[in-house]
């Protein structure tokens, strides 16, 4: 397909959402397009930065745009949307002149940010689009009621993002609809499960993922589907957590969406990362293993 | 809900400064209370989203610089999307925070103590060292057993990494913290 994608993982998904970066790189190559590592990436500098000042934080995310741009990429990806968000903030920032001097004083050279830069989910929806998708997928998601969470910051900030209805976002439920699933009607869709607070503030996260959690239970999904490593590690790995505070048990498996494209392109299960989760993706593939036995695929 | 005197005295000065750094005009607020309603950290808050825009109209310095609101926003961005005005409550509240730490108020150490460690993890080795940043957190926090539960699970499926890995990016991360700590770019 197009040309090849300046690609930058982020820190989360070199350690704690590492099937995160291993099932967007699978499909990626399976849907022939071409990830180039944005050269010796560093972190975006993410909420902390952000919080601390706009120059610095500014300073951060443009390090990695002008690394991937002295590539020669006019594209670039993220699977994390807080990535996308700090480097997106930074070259809207940037458009003003004063505060690029900043940038540029703190950086040590010209901060040239002009690389259109979109997350993985927007790049497959728009440049391959649903059709394309569906025609590549082998083994139908039959089987799966799909719960789509997308996080706050997919479609939020609304003009810097851009992505769909900030309140109710479709992209997932289109694509998991293509690719034989059911969308679940879950309400949450963009609630906040808490971010980055778990740890100096532990108690609000719990309730709010538990929140969600117990909302994507009644929608009678059968797996609820993420595109934030900081939303799957609030309501994966914090499961026991959230159970042990709101007193609800809750074995529904958090799968990032490139995992479950990943199963529909017919990649096998150590690809994808499956076994790397906390809460066992084991239910997923057994419904989807009844599927293909009776459809005589996978 | 606190009562306060608004009309006591007013920091015009404090407002305006505000207004400029966060590029809003912070009169278009009429109280509606649409970001309080839509704000998912509001059982959390000292004062609600819509309070903190009252307090920085009436020019109620200290008060605004010191809530703890501030801290404890997720930055959803929840409270902007739903403004009828249009205001950037979020960023207001992120501009608050910048001024409240120069000040030197710091209601909710914890999330500064996070805060720190993790950009300092970033200026050690480019990238966040997620193991470190949390050990970095509990000993300046003093919270050594919170989330202890988890590294087991992380163990378990091999995503708790033992050292950093180190990017040559790095110096050039360093750079910029020291840059940025000389003063430099503001
Ligand atoms: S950005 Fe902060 S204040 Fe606004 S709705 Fe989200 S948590 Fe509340
Ligand atoms: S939503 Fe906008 S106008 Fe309404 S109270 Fe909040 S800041 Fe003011």
């Amino acid at each position: 397909m197009s040309a090849a994608l300046a690609y930058y993982p982020g820190c989360s998904q070199t350690a704690s959402a590492r099937e995160y970066d291993l099932s967007t790189r699978a499909c990626c190559q399976t849907l022939g397009v071409e990830l180039n590592d944005v050269p010796d990436w560093t972190c975006c500098g993410s909420t902390p930065a952000h919080a601390t000042d706009h120059a610095l934080a500014a300073a951060l995310a443009a390090r990695n745009l002008a690394q991937a741009m002295d590539t020669g990429a006019s594209n670039l990806a993220t699977p994390c949307p807080s990535c996308l968000l700090a480097l997106r903030t930074a070259q809207s920032r940037c458009e003003n002149e004063g505060f690029k001097g900043r940038v540029e004083v703190l950086l040590g050279r010209p901060a040239t940010l002009s690389i259109r830069t979109r997350s993985i989910l927007q790049v497959l929806m728009e440049d391959l689009g649903l059709e394309a998708l569906a025609e590549k997928a082998v083994r139908p998601l039959k089987g799966l009621r799909v719960a789509s969470y997308y996080g706050c910051l997919m479609t939020r900030p609304v003009g810097l993002m851009a992505f769909e209805d900030p309140d109710n976002p479709t992209a997932m439920d289109r694509l998991f609809l293509a690719l034989g699933a059911e969308a679940a009607p879950f309400a949450l869709k963009t609630e906040c499960c808490g971010a980055a607070l778990g740890v100096p503030r532990k108690e609000a996260v719990l309730e709010l993922s538990g929140r969600i959690l117990a909302a994507a239970e009644e929608s009678g999904a059968n797996v609820l589907a993420v595109a934030c490593p900081l939303c799957q590690m609030n309501l994966d790995l914090r499961r026991e957590q959230i159970e042990g505070y709101t007193g609800q048990r809750s074995t529904l498996p958090v799968l990032y969406f490139t995992q479950l494209l990943g199963l529909a392109l017919g990649l096998p299960e150590e690809a994808l990362g499956l076994g790397l989760h906390n809460v066992g993706t084991r239910p997923v593939l057994d419904i989807l293993r009844r599927t293909w036995a009776s459809e005589d695929v996978g | 809900m606190p009562v306060m005197e608004l009309s006591a005295s007013q920091d015009r000065a404090f407002f305006e400064a505000v207004c400029a750094k966060s590029g809003q005009d912070l009169l278009r607020c009429y109280q509606c209370g649409n970001c309080t309603a839509g704000c998912p950290m509001q059982p959390y808050y000292d004062l609600a989203a819509h309070q903190v825009m009252r307090l920085v109209q009436t020019g109620q310095r200290k008060a605004a610089l010191t809530c703890s609101s501030l801290w404890l926003c997720a930055g959803c961005g929840q409270c902007s999307a739903r403004c009828p005005n249009q205001l950037d409550v979020a960023l207001i509240l992120e501009t608050l925070r910048h001024m409240a730490r120069r000040a030197g108020y710091n209601p909710q150490p914890r999330v500064a103590q996070f805060s720190r460690a993790f950009l300092k993890s970033v200026h050690s080795h480019g990238r966040v060292f997620e193991l470190g940043l949390l050990l970095r957190y509990k000993l300046a926090s003093g919270r050594l057993l919170d989330d202890a539960d988890l590294a087991p699970r992380l163990l378990k499926v091999g995503k708790l990494h033992l050292t950093p890995t180190s990017t040559p990016g790095q110096a050039e991360v360093a750079a910029i913290f020291r840059r940025y700590e000389q003063g430099a770019g503001s």
